[in-house]
């Protein structure tokens, strides 16, 4: 569905991704965790083709063709659509208006009732500050399903959601995947990346390691929690492990 | 009800649905209203406790509106004001007069249909008496030409504890030439909001001006504004708030967009206190449409003249 191969990506002269190899298969969850300033909003950015995320090397393929130079506009087209880390506003446009971009097959409403808000509440809001910070998330949430997308990139799709919430998120997520489409969950909560059918750990703009939830998790946990860099004497990581875990991807990554 | 029947009343009629008007507002006779086409009235119409009067003067009509204490107006009063011709100039002058606490909205809605050099002048002067409210919502249209040149220009006066709620929206057909220029004097306890939304195309320029003197312990008051401007127009507005009593707050509110390369938008906020305990911000902003609103609704389809013009009717809503 899709793969990044060998990704570059820098700002101001500062390396950001160094050769990100990454396959997300069809129909699965893929979750991508890694602490803050990793370069998960970066990915995303760069795979939704925002403007400033040009990679610097690498392409982009989906379902075949390279998509590296697609507009953010083709690649929705195509079916790619992102739910930001933090969306954003737009004054005076109702939440029904937001809802109603593309003639789905569903209508503003059940999109609604699906991520646990009250469409007779919600319908005839404003998307502006007015929102709360979870009701806007769970909005971003409703309008990413009401475009019925083939792969959808989920930035930290849990942050300013209530505990009590999270599982009406990681059902919607899990409605996603029935409906077909293929997730990339980004995320700095192990909880919630361990939903995905394979997760990838990403450190200092680069997979280390990728496996089934309990193992990533588990390494994530013990080598990462207050790591500040790959060079920290806690990391595991090594060139050896970290060139041994990579080689078990299909990727060819090797670090600089 | 008043209404002169005539093949110009049904002109200015279609003139007043195109800059979106409700005609039931004008034939109904529980809606006070009130239609001029050039120096004319043609219609006009009371209700209970509120009054209108008016005289000719050179080259327009004077308008006085008075409404008595304690009257709540419940329908919306209904103003059709236009100039049918393809060129002149009309000059309103009105007064509006609320009573002590009485509660009133306006809706009014100016066309220049034809216009190839139409000047429109409008003078308010709005007295509010105490604890008085008055909503005055005002949308216009003009022709394609750019011909039109309109000068609304507002003096109120707001008793203790009155309201005021003023908003300006120019949204179809071209602006021409707008210098809009307000002026409040607020007294205390009084709340005012001002509010403009205007779409600038071609050479269209607009200059705007609002002044708020906080004068009253109490009184706030807002100036909220929201500019878009293509091709080459030119936006400007200034925003002044004055806050001379104590506890006093006023907040200008300025987002300009300039959407291509020969648009121009300034803004200058003026904010002073004379009164320590009186409190005045401001927050302005320019630029073209916020990026990630714009690759937001690209992400779910949209492209990106679409998306401009999703968010650009937000914003003049
Ligand atoms: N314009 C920029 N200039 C300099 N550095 C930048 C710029 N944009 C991003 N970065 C840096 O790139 C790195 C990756 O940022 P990114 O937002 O992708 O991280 P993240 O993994 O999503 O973090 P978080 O968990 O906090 O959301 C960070 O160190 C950030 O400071
Ligand atoms: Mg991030």
């Amino acid at each position: 569905m899709l793969e990044l191969k060998n990704i570059f990506y820098s700002v101001d002269n500062k390396d950001i991704l160094e050769g990100l190899n990454l396959t997300v298969p069809d129909g699965e969850i893929y979750s991508i965790i890694g602490v803050n300033g990793t370069g998960k909003t970066t990915l995303a950015g760069i795979i939704m083709g925002l403007e400033g995320y040009k990679p610097d090397k690498g392409s982009i393929i989906f379902n075949g063709s390279d998509i590296t130079d697609y507009s953010v506009t083709e690649r929705a087209k195509l079916g790619i659509t992102l739910a930001w880390q933090i969306p954003a506003f737009f004054e005076g446009v109702t939440v029904y208006e937001y809802l109603s971009l593309k003639d789905g097959n569903g209508k503003p409403e059940d999109y609604l009732d699906f991520v646990g808000l009250n469409p007779d509440k919600y319908l005839g809001r404003i998307i502006d500050e007015s929102l709360s910070g979870g009701e806007r998330k769970r909005i971003e949430l409703a309008s990413v399903l009401s475009v019925n997308p083939k792969l959808v990139i989920l930035d930290e799709p849990d942050s300013g959601i209530d505990m009590a919430s999270i599982d009406a998120i990681r059902n919607v997520i899990f409605s996603f995947k029935k409906a077909g489409a293929s997730i990339l969950l980004i995320t700095h909560n192990e909880v919630m990346a361990s939903m995905g059918d394979v997760v990838s750990l990403l450190c200092e703009g680069i997979i280390i390691k990728q496996g089934n939830p309990y193992e990533v998790s588990n390494y994530f946990k013990t080598y990462c929690y207050d790591c500040t860099s790959m060079d920290d004497p806690k990391c595991e990581d090594n060139e050896e492990a970290m060139i041994a875990s990579v080689d078990n991807l299909s990727g060819k990554t090797t670090r600089k | 009800m008043d209404i002169n029947y005539s093949k110009e009343y049904e002109a200015i009629v279609e003139a007043y649905k195109k800059a979106g008007g409700n005609p039931e507002g004008l034939f109904n006779s529980e809606y006070a209203s009130i239609v001029i086409n050039n120096h004319d009235v043609l219609a006009k119409n009371e209700v209970p406790g509120l009054h209108i009067s008016y005289s000719k003067i050179k080259d327009g009509v004077k308008v006085k509106i008075s409404v008595e204490d304690d009257v709540q107006v419940k329908n919306p009063v209904h103003l059709c004001f236009g100039m049918l011709p393809r060129e002149g100039r009309q000059i309103i002058d009105s007064d509006f007069y609320i009573g002590k606490r009485s509660k009133i909205s306006f809706l009014a809605h100016c066309s220049f249909p034809d216009a190839e050099h139409i000047e429109h002048i409008m003078k308010s002067q709005v007295t509010l008496d105490e604890k008085a409210e008055m909503k005055y919502v005002e949308q216009h249209y003009h022709s394609e030409s750019g011909g039109t040149f309109v000068y609304p220009k507002l003096s109120a006066k707001l008793g203790k504890g009155a309201r005021l709620v003023e908003e300006f929206k120019l949204k179809n057909g071209r602006v021409g030439l707008l210098d809009i220029d307000y002026e409040v004097d607020q007294g205390p306890m009084s709340s005012c909001e001002l509010l403009t939304k205007i779409f600038g195309k071609k050479d269209d320029k607009i200059d705007v001006k609002e002044s708020i003197h906080l004068n009253g312990e109490y009184a706030s008051g807002t100036a909220k504004s929201r500019l878009v401007m293509i091709d080459q127009a030119s936006g400007n507005v200034l925003g002044e708030i004055e806050g001379n009593a104590a506890h006093s707050r006023g907040h200008i509110d300025c987002y300009e967009v300039v959407q291509d390369q020969g648009s121009i938008a300034t803004s200058t906020p003026k904010i002073s206190v004379t009164n320590p305990l009186s409190k005045v911000t401001h927050e302005a902003a320019i630029g073209r449409i916020n990026k990630k609103e714009l690759e937001t609704l690209m992400a779910r389809g949209l492209n990106e003249d679409d998306a401009v013009e999703l968010i650009v009717n937000g914003l003049l809503r």
